[in-house]
């Protein structure tokens, strides 16, 4: 399937910022879908996408595929229906830094812990893009916000650390400086059983980069590649495939106990 | 005819009508004086194939209903009042996607953490307001162990058909008392309209007729379509700056529910006990119990809603001009505030009655013959 077909151009021109690394993710988003699809892996008319609220939370619009645009940091509780009321769904999750690691954080740890079969790919732009550049749980401490014109008291939270602490078996983190990368990360996510969570680092020019003296979109990107490694490099932000386990998911476990259940009802 | 007769606590009752009435998916959190019904669901929803979460709070239970609605799956979730305060934000959500499910309801005292373990009648208006924006729901009140079985299948039945979240306004009297239940099993069960598989819809949110009811295009049947609970268009796409598009999108959104409030009140039933006085008393769920006992030693008439929501002015209107009016509620007055535009709001008087339990018999034949003078 070309990637073209995916795309509903008739909501063209999208909302995003010249230069936002949105862009970049929709970008690869699209050609991994197109590319599994092609392939026979997935099912076009089985694959949903869930996003709650911010810059990153309009993606799935722009997606012709079933999309479920939710409220603010509650996309993985809403998926977390959709997958257990049809486990034939394929969901996929796009969220940002406010959504999934401020207001919805709750959400994201437990289906870590419940080991839920999503794919989250979260927009990691540092700030709230969409409401004009506050801080956020993963804006660096010392960094310019608009509600932190002092540089920001607080430290951030490494999301990739978190979701593993709370059992996620495969973590990924790129950036959007790391396209191709980040096209066969997603394409590990969908292949993997269970909760799959990239972590992607993403520029945001307009109300980030412009506090913080990187001015153009050029610029965050050589940020981005110079201050990030496959390896662990101190002073680096370390990415790549952090973590690939295998474990059961969770719609597994609650569909044999279902089976076992009722087998036992029509047997009594 | 095939039913079963038990002896059940009111949210067992529920449990069990939710099953019958097709509910196949539960998403909950432990809250007094609901908790049994998340029991019973965990116990019963396997053996028919259905599924059972426990979620991490209130927040995500209802977005993990809405989830498994929009999967096909009818669900169901069951509350108190702070959890149904934090359900508000989805309870607009499920309005404004117009996703069928049912959230259980079983007031206790607040405001906040209030009284847990008592009944309460005070979330009237927090049922059809407590979200923001404009938006209607259906709220049904059960006064009895059987009703909490019989409405909750109603419930089910107007959430399909209206394609709203659907309330059952319970109290603790109801929830936890235990009484003799028929368990009818050919009851009428309602499933949303479906388009046909595969179909490419055009228009998934249709902006007129302004009372209209779309069929709902599920996930995973090919359809391709966005859901989002921004302001959208006949295609379902945002249109955030259009004035014209959000009017008449809110506007069916209540109409499609106004519009029906005779149908729900006469489909779902209301009891109205005419006597030869002057005197009409008014009271509903667990509260109208004492109430009917009251009006019967005093040969008053009698209004027993079972819909609380949508209101029906014009048959309150109906049934009750003319008379002195005493509404009688486990709070200090909501339910009233609705009679009160409905008739001449000096024949309207309230006996509100907050602290967990209603009030006796006694205490309310002494209001009417105080307001009787």
């Amino acid at each position: 399937m070309d990637w073209r077909e995916l795309i509903r151009w008739e909501r063209m021109p999208h909302i995003l910022c010249p230069g936002c690394g949105n862009g970049t993710i929709l970008n690869v988003l699209v050609r991994a879908l197109a590319e599994k699809f092609e392939e026979g892996e997935l099912d076009p008319d089985k694959t949903v996408l869930v996003s709650g609220i911010g810059c990153s939370s309009r993606l799935p619009g722009y997606v012709k595929l079933d999309s479920l645009h939710t409220t603010h940091g509650r996309p993985i509780a809403f998926a977390t229906g959709l997958k257990l009321a049809n486990p034939e769904l394929e969901v996929i999750v796009v969220t940002g830094n406010g959504d999934a690691a401020a207001i919805g954080g709750n959400h994201l740890i437990h289906a870590a812990r419940r080991n839920l079969d999503i794919t989250v790919i979260c927009s990691n732009n540092y700030v709230y893009g969409m409401t004009g550049g506050q801080a956020s749980p993963t804006t660096p401490q010392g960094a310019k916000s608009t509600t932190t014109p002092y540089g920001n008291p607080e430290p951030p939270f490494d999301l990739c650390e978190l979701v593993m602490g709370a059992g996620a078996p495969h973590v990924e983190r790129w950036t959007t400086a790391h396209p191709h990368q980040l096209k066969q990360a997603i394409h590990r996510a969908l292949e993997r059983e269970g909760f799959s969570f990239i972590d992607v680092l993403s520029q945001c020019p307009t109300n980030y980069g412009r506090r913080n003296d990187m001015r153009s979109p050029r610029e965050m990107l050589e940020w981005l590649r110079e201050n990030t490694s496959t390896e662990d490099e101190p002073g680096k932000i370390r990415i790549g495939v952090l973590r690939d386990e295998e474990r059961k998911p969770f719609h597994e476990r609650v569909y044999e106990l279902v089976e076992e259940v009722s087998g036992d009802e029509e047997g009594g | 005819m095939s039913e079963k007769v038990e002896f059940l606590q009111g949210n067992e009752a529920c449990a069990e009508g939710a099953i019958a009435a097709g509910c196949r998916f539960f998403a909950g959190y432990p809250i007094t004086p609901s908790t049994e019904i998340a029991e019973r669901m965990s116990e019963r929803l396997p053996e028919v194939g259905g599924v059972y979460v426990q979620m991490e709070d209130e927040i995500a239970s209802l977005a993990a209903v809405i989830g498994a609605s929009w999967a096909g799956v009818k669900a169901m979730t069951a509350t108190a009042g702070p959890g149904f305060s934090l359900m508000q934000e989805h309870m607009g959500f499920a309005a404004m996607t117009e996703t069928p499910c049912v959230i259980v309801n079983v007031q206790r005292g607040g405001p906040s953490t209030g009284q847990p373990t008592k009944a309460s009648q005070s979330d009237v208006m927090q049922a059809r307001w407590g979200s923001h924006g404009d938006y209607e729901i259906v709220a049904l009140s059960p006064s009895t162990v059987q009703e909490m079985y019989d409405l909750t299948i109603e419930c089910f039945n107007w959430s399909e058909r209206l394609r709203v979240p659907a309330v059952l306004l319970a109290d603790e009297v109801v929830g936890h008392m235990r009484e003799r239940v028929v368990l009818r099993e050919d009851v009428e069960v309602v499933d949303r309209e479906l388009p046909e598989e595969g179909e490419e819809i055009e228009e998934p949110f249709p902006l007129e007729p302004d009372d209209h009811v779309p069929p709902m295009p599920v996930f995973g049947r090919g359809h391709r379509v966005h859901v989002t609970g921004l302001t959208h268009d006949e295609r379902g796409y945002p249109a955030t700056d259009d004035p014209e598009v959000h009017r008449k999108l809110v506007r069916r959104l209540c109409n499609k529910v106004r519009k029906r409030a005779r149908e729900i009140h006469e489909s779902v039933g209301y009891d109205f006990i005419e006597r030869e006085s002057d005197l009409a008393l008014v009271a509903y769920g667990g509260c109208a119990r004492t109430v009917l006992e009251a009006a019967e030693e005093l040969g008053a008439t009698v209004f027993r809603p079972k819909v609380i929501h949508p209101f029906d002015a014009d048959l309150v209107r109906k049934l009750l001009d003319g008379y002195e009016v005493l509404v009688v509620e486990m709070n200090l007055g909501q339910y009233v505030e609705m009679v009160e535009r409905a008739l001449d709001a000096e024949c309207v008087h309230l006996l509100g009655h907050p602290g967990g339990y209603p009030p006796t018999p006694e205490r309310v034949i002494k209001e009417a013959e105080r307001i009787q003078g």
